[in-house]
């Protein structure tokens, strides 16, 4: 690793008394893999906040989640000084981490609002994503300066020279521009840390006026409480100040103000343009709300500042435990997520299969796994999840409206009209996979919006699609049709009225709740014969006949048959089989008490986890991009 | 007897059983049954008890020879003699040799332990005595030795007529070989002959099954007993048919073959009275009594490795392996393995369990509530006999028989 460039060392600045001039507030926007945790921890080093012994790896990312998984979920600021050449003092670099994907675009968009500048880092053996380009358009939205980095230039596979072309045909730059370093080595790191002080704008605000600053960011602490973190627009906050909520009118007193360099180091406040963290004791994110401002309780801000959005569950899904005398402890653990977890809402909600659960509301795919991930980890919980659903609105003949989060709960009788949730998609794939690419996007129901090539075989294909296709392993079908090549973004748009229906499942005429799904009323047939033959392989026969229909209101569309037990007899029971004979039946009434009754018809549990748990339920790969 | 042992709190060295086991048995009927764990080879579907060296060494150097084999299990019924106590008046009702192959010892063998259990106990007036034999086993000279000994009854293991299903089932004997050890032993003075079937076998045909069933009949038993067969674990069979060697049989199939079984048997004079067992109509000597005490909570003494015991309310179990049966003999002391006591519960459970695979059934006075509306639910549905609940108790039609497990589960409740 090459030496730092500071030759003396120059003056530090000290928070709350930094000039503006000197702050550079910067983002990282990367794909997953493409080296950011790795230029962040070469950045620590290389600005000697963090030296060699204390350096681990992904040193930011603090959830062992996020670690094993390789993403960020929860972005962080870190206050590094940065000399260049012989400066007297030293400048004040705040990299902002930003989450890496599309559940999290609103986090994503607050953290950009913070900043000034952002590196667009790009992996020189890969080119640029489809989330990272769909970051860079956010971020191009908020006016930041863009400096574009190729990483990994130290792997024989890397073209950076084909790369820089691609990215200096996206940002319109020339290739020229784009730095290549390598964050393994380090290698262009310090020349990269000069090009942010040159190039980002210091940021401008008014010192003197009533404070102004906006949650980026705000993180529960078994420890603290919540730890919320602030970009400073207007003004200062100070230790000890009572500050208010401007969305709630909520106030709260300043217990800690303070900078991550990279450990938290209390202050004596902020000023303008620094980015820090304040603790106030509250014990739940959703009172420090990301894109809420803050402002002093006295002679506070009578405006906020723009771009402020309410968390939107797009994706619902029932979570039930298992064993059902778990529930209690599934509430309490939803109930401590949610304290880190603004988006995250849940109700409690009972199926007739699945006994007592909760219908839990999540941003997206990624937001849902990541939930249920912890739910069974953190918490030990067995869960079963049904199929991810996302939120329509019908409107009823005599103009009533209601929300359905829950399939088994669609109206039945005189539907007017049923709106769905759209996202637009943006897929970038070499271009030999474009015909499968929008085989698939057509199956799905998409609308194509545009078609770009980034270069010569790098293709990007916009979509208007509803999310509704999208939860339902659209991601997996769209690595597996391009040998895992495309990479796909999306952000919600709106809702489009469709032509939609309600699939009931029925065991023996008796509907069993949580297989219902709303579909198009094309898909209807397909969905009811795959659900249909799936439980006619998992239900066990039982003394009678099982008929397994599916069903569009009144009118069956597919049906299967369990064919009835003929022969549930053991051969042979004489001296030596009684004690082994009356202890496997003890054994078969316990798991008797496992079964769930539909009607007459006894389910086992794994049945049911089965035909949730298969390729249209949300895969495990699905937030792996 | 199948392979695996139950778990169990441990046997007295003396054998001792509780005073409750021991108190009203006068009112009971007592059997026994002697295994012989020795066969000439392993059937491929077996999972049973059985050994096919002649000398099994255990550890510390004892050594259980099927020459000894005899002498030892005499013992044991010296022992049961003793723990029984020389009050229990009771003469034996039943004797059964089963295997293994007990006909792979002498009959002068086979002779002596029956001996030793009419010298302990005597054995009651008309007390049925039967031994299992493979039809390759035995000749006539063998059987009227053991008509002479004192046997009443012989158990062939004829199992199919088709020599393609018997290679399967990797039996020895041929086709024909069972019909005429049933007429030697008609010549020799036995007047009970059972034959035991076996359907289901991978590759047998509806036909094969009738003419199996159609040429055990020809030879005229007065008993027949039909056993599915079970693949089990563990067993060159189920790993033959796991390697794809051999096609796994559906369970229709079985219950297409009980039926034809049912169809065949009946219409030639033989009722069923278990499940699995038919016996000649309106003969009441021609039913197993033995296999009867089984079924209805009786007391009997499984002498032998790895055989079972029940006296009032105990159950208890011998140790497997032969060698480790014969050392705790040799010392002297119980060659118990593990027991159980069985609770009120248990034993009502299992009177259900037993007693609902019987013609008469089980009486609804040992079903709870919940049981009694389930035997309502399964005249409903069919699998017992309205008639039988009239009259208080729970009897399967031809379909429950076939699904008896599963009423029983219910009935249990």
């Amino acid at each position: 690793m090459p030496a730092t460039t500071n030759t003396t060392m120059a003056a530090m600045p000290e928070p709350s008394h930094t000039d503006p001039a000197l702050i550079r507030n910067f983002c990282i926007i990367a794909h997953i893999d493409h080296g950011k945790s790795t230029l962040a921890d070469r950045m620590l080093q290389l600005t000697g906040v963090v030296d060699q012994r204390q350096m681990r790896a992904q040193y930011l990312d603090r959830m062992d989640i996020e670690r094993e998984r390789g993403i960020t979920i929860k972005s962080q600021a870190v206050r590094l000084p940065w000399q260049v050449g012989d400066e007297k003092t030293a400048h004040v670099l705040n990299m902002i981490d930003t989450p890496g994907h599309v559940d999290f675009t609103y986090e994503v968009s607050r953290s950009l609002a913070a900043c000034e500048g952002c590196v667009l880092l790009v992996d020189a053996a890969q080119g640029i994503e489809a989330q990272t380009l769909a970051n860079l358009y956010l971020a191009l939205e908020n006016d930041l300066t863009i400096i574009p980095v190729l990483n990994k230039i130290d792997l024989p596979a890397a073209q950076p020279e084909k790369y820089a072309a691609e990215l200096a045909h996206i940002i319109g730059c020339d290739p020229g521009d784009v730095l290549k370093v390598s964050a393994k080595t380090g290698d262009g790191v310090p020349e990269l840390l000069d090009k942010v002080v040159e190039l980002v704008p210091a940021p401008v605000g008014d010192p003197d006026g009533p404070a102004r600053a906006m949650i980026f960011d705000s993180v529960y602490d078994a420890y603290r409480g919540v730890v919320t973190y602030v970009r400073v627009i207007d003004g200062s906050l100070s230790h000890r100040e009572r500050i208010q909520m401007m969305s709630t009118g909520a106030s709260h007193e300043l217990l800690e103000i303070g900078v991550i360099s990279p450990e938290p180091k209390p202050s004596q406040g902020l000023g303008v343009g620094e980015v820090g963290y304040l603790i106030t004791g509250v014990k739940d994110v959703r009172q420090s709300r990301v894109g809420d401002t803050v402002t002093a309780l006295k002679k506070g801000a009578t405006e906020a500042l723009g771009g402020y959005k309410d968390p939107k569950p797009m994706v619902f899904s029932g979570l039930y435990p298992i064993d059902g005398s778990d529930y209690p402890l599934l509430r309490d653990a939803l109930d401590k997520l949610r304290l880190n977890d603004a988006a995250l809402v849940y109700e409690p909600e009972s199926s007739a299969a699945l006994g007592f659960g909760y219908r839990v509301g999540f941003l997206g795919l990624l937001h849902l796994e990541i939930i249920r991930e912890r739910l069974e980890r953190e918490f030990n919980l067995d869960l079963i999840a049904t199929a991810p659903n996302v939120v329509y609105r019908v409107v009823m003949e005599d103009r009533t409206e209601r929300v359905v989060t829950n399939p088994s709960e669609f109206p039945e009788g005189k539907i007017d009209k049923v709106f769905e949730p759209m996202v637009r998609a943006t897929v970038l794939a070499p271009s030999e996979f474009v015909g499968a690419i929008m085989e698939l996007c057509q199956a799905r129901r998409g609308d194509l919006k545009g078609m770009d090539y980034l270069s010569e075989d790098r293709v990007e294909l916009r979509y208007s699609l509803p999310l509704a296709e999208i939860v339902f392993d659209f991601f997996d079908q769209l690595k597996s049709k391009t040998r895992g090549y495309a990479s796909l973004d999306y952000e919600t748009t709106g809702e489009q009225s469709a032509d939609l229906v309600k699939v009931d499942i029925l065991l023996q005429g008796e509907r069993v709740d949580a297989f219902s799904a709303i579909v198009h009323k094309d898909h209807a047939y397909a969905y009811g014969v795959k659900m249909a033959g799936k439980l006619k392989e998992l239900i066990p026969r039982q003394q009678f006949e099982v008929p397994i229909q599916a069903a569009v209101g009144a009118r069956v569309i597919a049906r299967e048959t369990v064919r009835a037990m003929r022969k549930d007899v053991l051969a042979k029971c004489y001296g030596g089989d009684i004690s082994r004979k009356r202890k496997l039946l003890e054994k078969q009434k316990e798991g008797k008490k496992r079964m769930k009754m539909v009607g007459r018809v006894e389910v086992p549990q794994d049945a049911f986890i089965a035909a949730l748990s298969t390729d249209d339920s949300g895969g495990k790969d699905k937030g792996r991009k | 007897m199948p392979s695996a042992l139950p778990d169990g709190e441990p046997v007295p060295d003396d054998g001792a059983l509780p005073a409750s086991a021991l108190a009203g048995a006068a009112a009971r009927p007592l059997g026994f049954y002697v295994h012989v764990p020795y066969c000439a080879t392993r059937c491929g579907y077996c999972d049973f008890n059985t050994y096919t060296a002649d000398e099994l060494r255990g550890t510390g150097g004892i050594v259980a020879d099927r020459a000894h084999y005899a002498d030892t299990v005499i013992e044991e019924i010296r022992l049961a003699r003793r723990v029984l106590g020389q009050d229990d008046g009771r003469p034996v009702e039943t004797v059964f040799f089963g295997g293994g192959t007990p006909t792979l010892l002498p009959a002068a063998d086979l002779g002596r332990v029956l001996g030793a259990v009419r010298d302990e106990f005597g054995l009651a007036a008309g007390a049925e005595v039967t031994t299992e034999a493979n039809p390759d086993s035995v000749d006539a000279r063998y059987l009227e030795e053991l008509r002479a000994a004192g046997f009443t009854r012989m158990s062939f293991g004829m199992q199919s007529a088709r020599q393609d299903v018997l290679r399967v089932l990797e039996r020895t004997h041929t086709p024909g070989r069972p019909e005429a050890a049933v007429k030697e032993a008609r010549a020799a003075g036995f007047a009970h002959i059972n034959l035991d079937l076996i359907y289901g076998t991978p590759g047998e045909t509806d036909d094969d099954w009738r003419a199996s069933l159609e040429a055990a009949l020809a030879a005229g038993p007065d008993h027949v007993s039909a056993y599915s067969l079970i693949v089990e674990e563990g067993t060159r069979l189920a790993a033959r048919i796991r390697r794809g060697e051999i096609a796994g049989v559906d369970d229709d199939v079985h219950a297409d073959r009980y039926l034809i079984a049912e169809e065949l048997l009946s219409a030639a004079g033989l009722e069923w009275y278990e499940v699995s067992n038919w016996a000649a109509a309106g003969e009441a000597t021609a039913r197993c009594r033995h296999n009867e005490l089984y079924w209805t909570g009786a007391d009997w003494w499984g002498a032998g490795p790895g055989a079972h015991s029940h006296v009032g309310g105990v159950r208890w179990w011998n140790r497997k392996h032969p060698a480790a049966y014969a050392a705790a003999i040799a010392a002297g002391t119980s060659p118990g393995q593990g027991r159980e006591l069985l609770l009120a519960e248990d034993r009502r459970v299992e009177r259900i369990l037993l007693e609902l695979r019987l013609r008469d059934g089980v009486p609804v006075d040992v079903l709870t509530a919940a049981g009694r509306r389930a035997a309502e639910k399964a005249v409903a549905d069919g699998l017992a006999l309205g008639s039988a609940l009239d009259e208080g108790r729970v009897a399967l039609t031809l379909r429950g028989r076939l699904l008896a497990d599963a009423v029983v589960r219910d009935l249990v409740d």
